[in-house]
């Protein structure tokens, strides 16, 4: 991985952190689109328990987890405050990035073992060669790249450089036949 | 006050059905895996855990569309636009995921249900989508938040009427089906609006500052310049 991708990557988790750790207070507490329907036809009292009418909430059956210490977007012990919300929020957006970056690095399509081109699940069957014969002599990855450099020609020219020097470093990173293919175009 | 709860819990719709759409969430996010593969490089892995996380944290942040009635980001044509149709799937899979086991949001049993709807068929929808519009859209930051707003409204919809269809097959009271219908159709176009607006807004920001990170913007082609000569040739 690149320090720009690094560095995109812990922007991106920090917006997440801060929308799920603070802005999360200031959502709405009214029940969501399905929650709304499945109480349509009901009546409710002062708590919130079902006093009459038919709707889909009253079939509902306790959630298997509902004791877990995260139940309902809170910490157990800590009642239903911002404190509580805001620590819950952080420890799943930590989670779902643990989670979602470890089993997709895990399994990502690696540079076959010498040879140049990618790992054999981008096969001819690739999506990249769905496009037409132009594509099948680009090699994947290209576009992407052609596209930000293009862009960020207009306000600096470095960024041709720096895609080769950042190519360069993923090779001694340990990425050789895949930072030598994009090196070689 | 009142617990959170966002997705379909347990018992609303009945056992075999829940059963029938765990089979073809565990069958379609196989298939998700397969051809994720292909899209997931080193640079793609990280940035489809970063979907993932912000996609928990802005499914946390309801908004209000009606007096009484909020909605919630469902993300899969976000998830789309940065990431592609398979790994997208994943991505919002493993919010649900997350949400049932470690939040108790989403019933255990209706989870193949909550799949099915928002990572496979809002997905799926989404990325219809996406794929048309990026062919005439321009490839710009503007262009590609439009086609995420547009494909958020009808990704979210159909999502809803995914629902209904669930509910047909498996419902456990004896409510109109035509009145659920229109109710969550209609909620859900405003809670689709909504979530377009975000959708767009992320995805524009991103293409101003890494385009080359924008799936949408990489894999589809504006021109189908590969179409006309081959088939004018089989006609003729």
């Amino acid at each position: 991985m690149t320090r720009r991708l690094g560095w995109f990557l812990a922007g991106g988790l920090l917006v997440a952190l801060l929308l799920a750790g603070v802005v999360s207070n200031f959502a709405s507490g009214s029940p969501d689109g399905l929650d709304a329907t499945a109480r349509q036809g009901c009546t409710f009292g002062p708590d919130d328990e079902i006093t009459g009418g038919t709707c889909m909430l009253q079939q509902e059956r306790e959630h298997q987890l509902e004791g877990s210490p995260l139940a309902g977007y809170g910490i157990r012990g800590l009642g239903d405050g911002a404190l509580s919300t805001g620590l819950s929020g952080v420890l799943g957006v930590l989670v779902t990035f643990g989670i979602g970056a470890g089993v997709f690095w895990l399994a990502r399509r690696r540079p076959a073992p010498g040879g140049r081109g990618p790992g054999s699940p981008a096969g001819p069957d690739g999506p990249e060669n769905r496009n037409g014969p132009d594509s099948r002599t680009a090699p994947e990855g290209d576009t992407g790249r052609e596209s930000a450099t293009g862009r960020k020609s207009a306000a600096g020219r470095k960024s041709a450089a720096d895609w080769e020097s950042t190519a360069g470093r993923e090779s001694t990173a340990g990425r050789e036949s895949g930072a030598a293919r994009e090196a070689g175009v | 006050m009142e617990t959170v709860a966002m997705h379909i819990a347990n018992g609303i719709v009945d056992g075999p059905v829940s059963a029938l759409f765990a089979a073809v969430a565990v069958i379609a996010l196989a298939f998700c895996v397969w051809r994720a593969r292909i899209d997931l490089d080193d640079r793609l892995a990280p940035m489809a855990g970063l979907v993932a996380a912000f996609i928990f944290a802005v499914q946390m942040l309801n908004f209000q569309v009606l007096p009484g009635v909020s909605g919630h980001l469902l993300g899969g044509t976000l998830a789309v636009v940065l990431v592609g149709p398979w790994v997208g799937a994943l991505c919002v899979s493993t919010v649900l995921i997350v949400q049932c086991l470690l939040f108790a949001d989403g019933g255990l049993t209706a989870l193949g249900l909550n799949i099915t709807n928002m990572a496979l068929v809002g997905t799926a929808a989404g990325y219809l989508l996406v794929a048309g519009l990026m062919r005439v859209l321009p490839k710009t930051p503007g262009g590609v938040g439009a086609t995420a707003f547009v494909g958020s409204v009808v990704g979210v919809v159909v999502a809803s009427q995914a629902f209904v269809f669930e509910y047909w097959l498996g419902g456990t009271t004896e409510l109109s089906l035509a009145t659920i219908a229109g109710t969550m159709a209609g909620v859900h176009t405003l809670i689709g609006v909504g979530e377009g607006l975000i959708a767009a807004t992320t995805v524009a920001t991103v293409a101003r500052v890494r385009p080359d990170l924008v799936y949408a913007l990489r894999r589809f082609r504006t021109q189908p310049a590969i179409v006309p000569v081959p088939v004018a040739g089989g006609v003729a």
